[in-house]
């Protein structure tokens, strides 16, 4: 595919090593991202375009970085904030006050609706 | 309380595959993301508590088994399988799987012409049918070489085809998601159509691999 101005995420044709077989049960935390675009798009307040979009822009280091949903729940963040739900400064505050809960994920999220 | 959990995660899960640590370890800052996301928007009105609990227990409702019923309503069907050939999106709709793109397009196996599905700007994947991708499909091996060499990916996955059989390879967008609708294995005649999908595996469905009758 040598000469085509293409975008890294556009990937079909390149060389690539052996498919690693990987697959693992979901854990709640990428369940809830999905979740949280599920809902933001289905509410309109951003499209799978804008997702896929912010997705692209993170580029090549980004995919190689950080898992799936990582780079999702930053898009989504992205969008949310360019959509104006809230600011960059709020999301700051949250986040401080999430990791001050505790060191695991369970602790931090609180988990009211999970029992 | 510590051990109210009703999973032990570690070793293999009830589906067969290892835990990943990803709620076990320390808290990332991605994680912590996540949940100062959630929180937001429930404090801010946009969504609550139940509508996202409501939005995974319909996440975890879907899975291989539901196209698998598709696939072997296909099988017994005649008319079905002309319905779903046709308009793919209307015809699993009839069964009560909403619809989620634009379009499902069901590509159907024949002894000459064997299909595979990728996405390979991204990972569109018939949800509505099999439930969220396995990570093979959307990483960049996957992506990058099986629209260049299928039948060498397809081999990897242990599938060897006939140099006689065609292979076509389908690439997914977020409006156009595509399934395969394998070859029924001979030797199931007059099988139900529960015993019958439950040889149809999810892997089945995207083409890497093929029903096989159990031996």
């Amino acid at each position: 595919m040598s000469g085509i101005d293409k975008s890294w995420h556009d990937m079909g044709g390149e060389a690539a090593g052996p498919i690693e077989r990987t697959e693992h049960d979901y854990a709640l935390w990428e369940k809830r991202v999905d979740a949280l675009y599920t809902i933001a798009s289905g509410k309109g307040i951003f499209t799978v375009d804008a997702l896929r979009r912010v997705l692209e822009e993170m580029g090549p280091e980004a995919f190689e970085t950080m898992s799936y949903y990582e780079r999702w729940v930053e898009a989504i963040n992205r969008n949310l904030i360019a959509a104006g739900v809230y600011s960059p400064a709020e999301l700051a505050t949250k986040m401080a006050e999430v990791e001050a809960r505790g060191d695991e994920y369970a602790a931090a999220s609180l988990d009211r609706s999970d029992g | 309380m510590p051990h109210d959990d009703p999973f032990e995660h570690t070793g293999m899960s009830p589906s067969g595959h290892p835990y990943r640590p990803d709620q076990d370890g320390p808290l990332t800052r991605f994680q912590a993301m996540e949940i100062a996301i959630r929180e937001l928007l429930i404090e801010k009105g946009v969504t609550t508590e139940a509508e996202i609990a409501a939005a995974i227990a319909y996440m975890d409702t879907r899975s291989p088994a539901g196209g698998a019923r598709v696939v072997a309503r296909a099988w017994t069907d005649p008319e079905f399988r002309a319905r779903l050939l046709a308009d793919g999106s209307a015809a699993v709709l009839e069964m009560g799987f909403p619809i989620e793109a634009l379009k499902l397009i069901v590509v159907e196996n024949t002894p000459r012409l064997h299909n595979v599905v990728v996405c390979t700007l991204c990972s569109c994947y018939p949800r509505n049918l099999l439930g969220l991708p396995p990570d093979w499909y959307k990483q960049r091996a996957y992506r990058s070489r099986v629209v260049r060499e299928p039948r060498r990916v397809l081999a990897e996955f242990g599938l060897t085809l006939p140099e006689g059989i065609q292979v076509r390879v389908h690439d997914s967008t977020a409006d156009q998601r595509y399934i395969v609708l394998p070859m029924r294995p001979e030797g199931t005649e007059g099988w139900s159509e529960e015993d019958l999908a439950a040889l149809v595996t999810r892997d089945c469905m995207i083409g890497v691999a093929v029903p096989r009758r159990p031996q």
